[in-house]
């Protein structure tokens, strides 16, 4: 098992129980992987971000990395 | 009381911003398109801090909705065009400001002749799709756009130059687009859309002046929630 910190932003916060954003996951997972495990609708996300970068969700998380997903933000 | 006025509109904004610049800013040429809770607070920032010409652009008319965040919107001027108030608010801060208000939904046929004489573009508009009819207009009149977008108490600003990839980094092709994000869901909170509207006005001003770290290919992202920000690269490199 390796472990990540998880930041689900806007309307997607509702699919993480833990307080922390800290998450168990085996390794080898993918971020969409990740995303079905946590019962968010795949097309919900628009942006994921790994470590402060962009990363599409064939990214293979890594111990200690820092995931963060955005759904689409249009409003003005 | 001319004299008194000129000599000390900007003297809190030295030495922050120089004398030089501040001239530099008087002479800039900036469009503002969408005037509703970002758009707003970018006109007020703007003409206080002095930008000198502002084109304004949005054909909608106050409602009762919009009284909860939109800066300029108030009960005496439901049913008035956006670009007037706006119009009509600058020229209460600031008389020295050249405004040229566009009381007309921007579209794929008239943005680019509204903006091209601009030096630089604020996004402030609150459909996906109309941001990447945008971009069109703004790379054909080769200038830099400022974009803010707003859900809830999140948002997030970038910045790109007419030779970037632009809007397809943050919402990938325009074809797989929904033309709104997730605000339809959360509303938008009055004190978030004056954040972002914020920080899309400091962009604006960095880029104007060229200087401090500007938020090219970058996605700064807000959440007053949990008090997140946080700037992303928008291009991974291996």
């Amino acid at each position: 098992m390796i472990q990540i910190n998880i930041r689900l932003f806007v309307t997607l916060s509702k699919y993480l129980s833990s307080e922390d954003g800290l998450l168990n996951i085996k390794e080898d997972t993918t971020v969409e992987m990740l995303i079905d495990r946590l019962g968010i609708p795949v097309n919900s996300v628009k942006l994921i971000f790994v470590n402060g970068n962009k990363q599409d969700k064939t990214y293979c998380l890594k111990h200690n990395d820092r995931l963060g997903l955005f759904p689409p933000v249009g409003g003005g | 009381m001319e004299i008194y006025k000129k000599k000390d509109r900007y003297s809190r904004n030295f030495n922050t911003i120089t004398r030089e610049e501040q001239s530099c800013l008087a002479k800039a040429r900036v469009s503002i398109i969408g005037l509703g809770g970002l758009g707003g607070g970018v006109c007020e920032m703007l003409a206080r801090v002095g930008v000198g010409n502002l084109t304004l652009i949005d054909g909608d008319c106050f409602d009762f909705t919009n009284l909860n965040r939109q800066l300029l919107s108030r009960e005496d001027l439901m049913g008035t065009p956006k670009a007037k108030a706006a119009q009509d608010r600058i020229h209460a801060i600031n008389s020295e400001i050249a405004v040229t208000s566009i009381p007309k939904y921007a579209d794929d046929t008239n943005l680019y002749d509204l903006i091209k004489k601009s030096d630089l573009a604020i996004d402030c508009l609150d459909t996906i799709d109309s941001r990447f009819i945008l971009q069109k207009a703004a790379r054909k009149a080769a200038i830099p756009v400022v974009s803010g977008a707003i859900a809830g108490v999140s948002g997030h600003v970038t910045v790109f130059f007419p030779k970037d990839s632009g809007y397809e980094l943050i919402y990938g092709k325009k074809s797989q687009d929904r033309s709104r994000g997730v605000e339809t869901i959360t509303g938008n909170i009055s004190y978030c859309a004056m954040a972002v509207a914020a920080l899309q006005s400091s962009e604006c001003i960095k880029i104007l002046l060229n200087r401090g770290d500007i938020l090219r290919n970058k996605l700064m992202i807000i959440d007053l929630w949990t008090n997140t920000f946080e700037v992303m690269d928008l291009i991974s490199f291996p």
